[in-house]
């Protein structure tokens, strides 16, 4: 399967695309410091708002910040709350998802109306909500709550999934021997959810991303901390839209928007690993069926 | 009840193929030449149909038998060109002979083209009765929507009285069509898109499995009014199924197919009384109960070759009880014995001998 | 129809072999009621969460809000506030003097009334009117929208999932999938930035003109809500084209689509009536995510224009700490988004003769 996985070239676009980034997370302030000496917090007053030049490859903000700086920055504390938020609400899927579908019967019934329940919610406007009561909190805080909040999507196709594995005859099998619930759980159910339980992390991941980039929009998030959001914030509060300063609103939004892309060409390619009727539409297929037709009419029509 | 019915369906049967085996060869209604039929991949075509060639006469019942994967649907959808990618046809014609007019070869020709033709000449009946009827549509809308698709001058109530016709035909009550298809039963179901395969008068009715979704009783009434509908009608059938003995009894002629080849050809009688090909052999003498998809053959050990890596020589002879040396080198030519024609090395050699 | 009856005499009866149930066209009719009620029920439910959601609330953040609130009120009024709108604060917000069941009941009584409380940036101005002047304007702008991206997504799903693998295909399947991936109010920037500001062409803030009168205000809320809408239906459309899509990519291939095209129907009517019929439906069972994002997406995109919905109304209440307005907005979206998928419900049951239940 992993094989297969990196042969489509839509999951490995999105895996080429979300390693680097984390990689930037990881790497890249040291990078950004110790290479090439820029501090994303440091005011260069020689260099207020300027465009784009071979001293600031990406310019520098209203306040003469260094704009790749801080976007290198911003990768880290975009991708910690994206991260965070993705452990908390996968952690919450798997509990709530895979304990409904294998337990059925009342247990699925409450478990399965909660996650109803917080489907239907406006789970933004409610995050949005609790995290200006907490305002001031560290990004930590507000990656707990975008997870606690959003996890209910997640749940619901784990629990489909449990229940169809645990009508396997194996499974079944397994219980009428007595073997513990946990012990199936975690032996025989869980191995079977893992690539589900992968996408829905990637999923999780863009939309903590996102939802912290609206936070931190909204003007919630960490004073101190650098993120993409709080980089659009700052650019919208200084008026970097009216006085053109696109090169401060643009990569941030960007980056968001890539990584975000990748995340989906990822589940789209796993999507159509799963599903054959999906690969047969892919252009390749097609492309190449194409091709041979025109061979063999051209064939034809010479050999007439 | 069920051996009445059974019964019933029996004298059916027979009744219906009294005097239809010889039906005119000379007026074909289907002609077939070195069709080859490959799914295109990353490294080159899965050839899933090789060579194929057959004539069916008009009216006749041509009955495709083989294992699973042997290509037999592959054969159903080129026919009738509702191939997608990654299939496509590489090589050979399908010359349509519509009544009293001149044949039209089906491989070359355009989608506008083909559309006036089908359902009009050809109609199709697919495996599964369950997935086949629109889920969203009423049953009535179904048979309207084709009805007046082809005759442009037919009006609601004429095409709604059509409709009660057909599936009168097929024993449904007109109240059904009013009905969405998950209010029907599976049999019903069937039987429904057998009537709607009839509703232009088709010349032609091919049958992919159609009654694997159904019980024994109720296959048996659904060919039997297949059959009936044949004698009324004079439409033509090739019937595919992995079944052989429910071919003995319905089809007037029998094609054997094995990887994507047709290794025998002939009359039902002739197949049934003296196959000549050792697969057809094995196939007959295995004789699986009449309700059981046939996936693994008693009478044959082995499994199916991957179409990407055929053997050389005979495809069969891995799997050949009676197989000689040469097989595994010299691809058996067709021969031609006085009720059938085969593909294998020994009838060439009874012949030299 | 006699040579029907005959037929029937000579055949067994049909449904009778298999011995098969088969439901009659009269059960059909309850199936759909029973579901509709089922619904229902749990959106009734859903809506007493909500709202004993907003309670929780502010009774389980740290602090104390409600003490916060009124020291807040009294000084932008600078006054003692009136008994009854201490009352009224205490029963939404928190009261360390009762339990909190008789919080609850308290609670309950003032919703019932329509008392969310009173706005703090806003005084003395009641909650309930703050946000019910935002909310027609979120509704148009959320609303046709929706509708526009819905149908705009939907067709273009349609077409190239019809030809996919096709040139259509190619461009637009991944562009959708770059699109649905940006930050709605990122957009709405650059769109501010190049259509308000560079080109222009539209009013960069607001909702509408505050001198026009009449047909002139109706016309001026369309050229204000131009740039805000087509921002949402550029970030929405994508999300719905690429479901659209695969949907139609998987439905091409059932039988019932070989079927139609076999029976030698026009192309149009085997992609309508037959591949998109099919294909649209999980739509509505996932209709519920998807509002969801486009409200919130939607709250962002009315602050980058200033336009007066509900969105900018809680921006201001979030900057300014009125938690009586957030709260109200937080009940009041979440009441709308239960509506909008009751609505949902109720065209699925209309377009899928099968209803099933979903949970
Ligand atoms: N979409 C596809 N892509 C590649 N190869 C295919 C595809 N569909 C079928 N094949 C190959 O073509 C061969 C013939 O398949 P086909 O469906 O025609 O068999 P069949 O005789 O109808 O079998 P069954 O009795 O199971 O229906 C199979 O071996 C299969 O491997
Ligand atoms: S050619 Fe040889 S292997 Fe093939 S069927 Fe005949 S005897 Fe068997
Ligand atoms: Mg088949």
């Amino acid at each position: 399967m992993p094989s297969s996985l990196w042969s489509n070239p839509k999951v490995r676009f999105g895996l080429v695309v979300v390693a680097f980034f984390t990689l930037l997370a990881v790497l890249g302030p040291w990078l950004t410091a110790s290479v090439l000496g820029l501090d994303p917090r440091a005011n260069d007053i020689s260099a207020i708002a300027s465009p784009p030049s071979a001293e600031h490859w990406l310019g520098t903000t209203q306040f003469g910040q260094d704009v790749l700086a801080q976007l290198v920055a911003g990768a880290r504390g975009s991708m910690f709350v994206g991260v965070l938020a993705a452990l908390i609400g996968t952690a919450l899927a798997i509990v709530f998802g895979v304990t409904a579908g294998y337990f059925g019967g009342t247990v699925d019934n409450v478990l399965n109306f909660v996650t109803n329940l917080f489907m239907v919610m406006p789970v933004l406007p409610l995050i949005f909500i609790v995290s200006g009561y907490l305002r001031g909190t560290g990004l930590w805080m507000i990656a707990v709550i975008i997870g606690v909040f959003g996890w209910a999507g997640g749940a619901r196709t784990l629990r489909a999934q449990t229940l169809s594995v645990r009508n396997r005859d194996f499974v079944l099998g397994m219980r009428m021997l007595g073997e513990s619930h946990p012990r199936l759980i975690a032996v025989e159910v869980l191995p079977h959810l893992v690539g589900w339980i992968a996408s829905m992390f990637l999923g999780a991941l863009i939309g903590g991303i996102l939802a912290e980039a609206g936070l931190a929009f909204l003007g919630i998030s960490d004073s101190g901390a650098i993120s993409w959001g709080s980089m659009i914030q700052a650019a919208q509060s200084q008026s970097a839209v009216l006085r053109g300063l696109w090169w401060w609103f643009v990569p941030p939004g960007l980056c968001i928007a890539l990584i975000g892309t990748a995340a989906a060409m990822i589940n789209f390619g796993v999507d159509e690993l799963a599903n054959p009727k999906l690969r047969a539409g892919t252009r390749r297929v097609v492309r190449r069926t194409r091709r041979v037709e025109r061979a063999v009419a051209a064939a034809e029509g010479g050999a007439a | 009840m069920t051996a009445d019915t059974r019964a019933d369906a029996d004298r059916l049967v027979a009744a219906a193929r009294a005097g239809q085996d010889e039906q005119a060869q000379a007026d074909p209604v289907l002609d077939v030449r070195d069709l080859t039929v490959s799914y295109i991949g990353p490294d080159g075509g899965t050839v899933a149909c090789r060579d194929v060639s057959f004539q069916l006469g008009r009216g006749e019942v041509l009955g495709i038998a083989g294992e699973s994967g042997s290509g037999k649907s592959t054969l159903i959808t080129a026919l009738t060109r509702l191939q997608r990618p990654p299939a496509t046809t590489t090589a050979g014609s399908i010359v349509f002979h519509p009544a009293g007019r001149p044949g039209i070869d089906l491989v070359p020709l355009g989608a506008r083209a083909l559309r006036k033709l089908r359902w009009t000449s050809m109609s199709i009946v697919l495996q599964s009765a369950m997935d086949a009827l629109n889920p969203v549509m009423r049953l009535g809308d179904q048979f309207a929507d084709v009805l007046r698709t082809h005759n442009r001058g037919m009006d609601r109530a004429a095409a709604r009285t059509r409709t009660t016709e057909l599936l009168g035909m097929v024993g449904i009550s007109a109240d059904r069509a009013r009905s969405f298809p998950h209010e029907m039963s599976g049999g019903m179901r069937q039987r429904a898109t057998i009537a709607l395969a009839l509703a232009c008068s088709p010349q032609l009715v091919v049958m992919d499995e159609p009654t694997t979704a159904v019980d024994v009783v109720m296959q048996r009434q659904i060919l039997a009014q297949v059959l009936r509908l044949r004698r009324e009608l004079g439409f033509a059938v090739i019937i595919v199924t992995h079944d052989l003995s429910l071919l003995l009894e319905v089809a007037d002629r029998i094609a054997i197919m094995y990887a994507g080849r047709i290794v025998e050809i002939g009359s039902a009688r002739a197949l049934y009384r003296s196959p000549a090909h050792p697969y057809t052999r094995g196939l007959r003498d295995s004789f699986p109960p009449l309700h059981a998809p046939l996936t693994t053959l008693h009478g044959i050990p082995g499994t199916p070759p991957d179409l990407r890596r055929l053997p050389s020589g005979c495809p069969f002879h891995p799997r050949c009880p009676v197989a000689v040396d040469a097989c595994s080198t010299t691809p058996p030519p067709l021969v031609s014995l006085p009720e059938q024609a085969a593909e294998c090395l020994l009838l060439t050699n009874e012949e030299a001998s | 129809m006699t040579s029907a009856t005959n037929v029937e005499v000579a055949q067994p009866p049909p449904a009778a072999p298999g011995g098969t149930v088969v439901p009659t066209t009269r059960l059909r009719v309850p199936s759909r009621w029973s579901f509709m009620l089922r619904r229902l029920g749990f959106y009734l439910a859903a809506a007493w969460a909500a709202i004993t959601l907003n309670f929780l609330i502010p009774r389980m953040m740290p602090g104390d809000p409600s003490v916060a609130i009124i020291q807040q009120l009294q000084r932008v009024s600078g006054q003692q506030l009136p008994p009854e709108t201490l009352v009224s604060i205490q029963a939404l917000f928190g009261n360390p003097d009762a339990n909190l069941f008789e919080q609850y009941l308290a609670y309950l009584g003032r919703l019932a009334r329509f008392d969310l409380g009173t706005s703090i940036s806003r005084f003395p101005t009641p909650v309930a009117d703050v946000v019910s002047s935002g909310l027609p304007w979120t509704l148009m702008l959320v609303g046709s929208t929706t509708v526009v991206a819905f149908v705009l997504g939907t067709s273009l799903g349609v077409l190239t999932g019809w030809k996919a693998g096709g040139r259509l295909d190619a461009i637009l399947t991944p562009a959708s999938t770059f699109i649905s991936a940006v930050p709605y109010f990122w957009v709405a920037l650059l769109a501010l930035w190049v259509f308000g500001f560079q080109l222009d062409w539209f009013p960069s803030s607001g909702g509408y003109d505050p001198d026009a009168q009449g047909v002139a205000f109706w016309v001026s809320a369309l050229r204000y809500g131009f740039l805000p809408a087509a921002t949402i239906v550029f970030s929405a459309f994508g999300g719905w084209l690429l479901g659209m899509r695969n949907m139609t990519v998987t439905t091409v291939r059932e039988d019932y689509v070989l079927l139609a095209q076999a029976k030698g129907l026009s192309p149009s009517r085997v992609v309508l009536r037959y591949a998109a019929r099919n294909a649209m439906l999980p739509s509505f069972t996932g209709f519920a995510l998807a509002l969801g994002g486009v409200i919130g997406g939607a709250l962002l995109t009315e602050i980058v224009f200033s336009y007066p919905g509900i969105g900018y109304l809680l921006y201001d209440a979030l900057t300014k700490r009125d938690y009586p307005v957030m709260q109200g907005v937080f009940l009041l979206i979440a009441l709308t988004v239960l509506v909008a998928n009751l609505v949902a419900d109720s065209v699925y049951v209309l377009v899928d003769p099968r209803v099933r239940e979903q949970g």
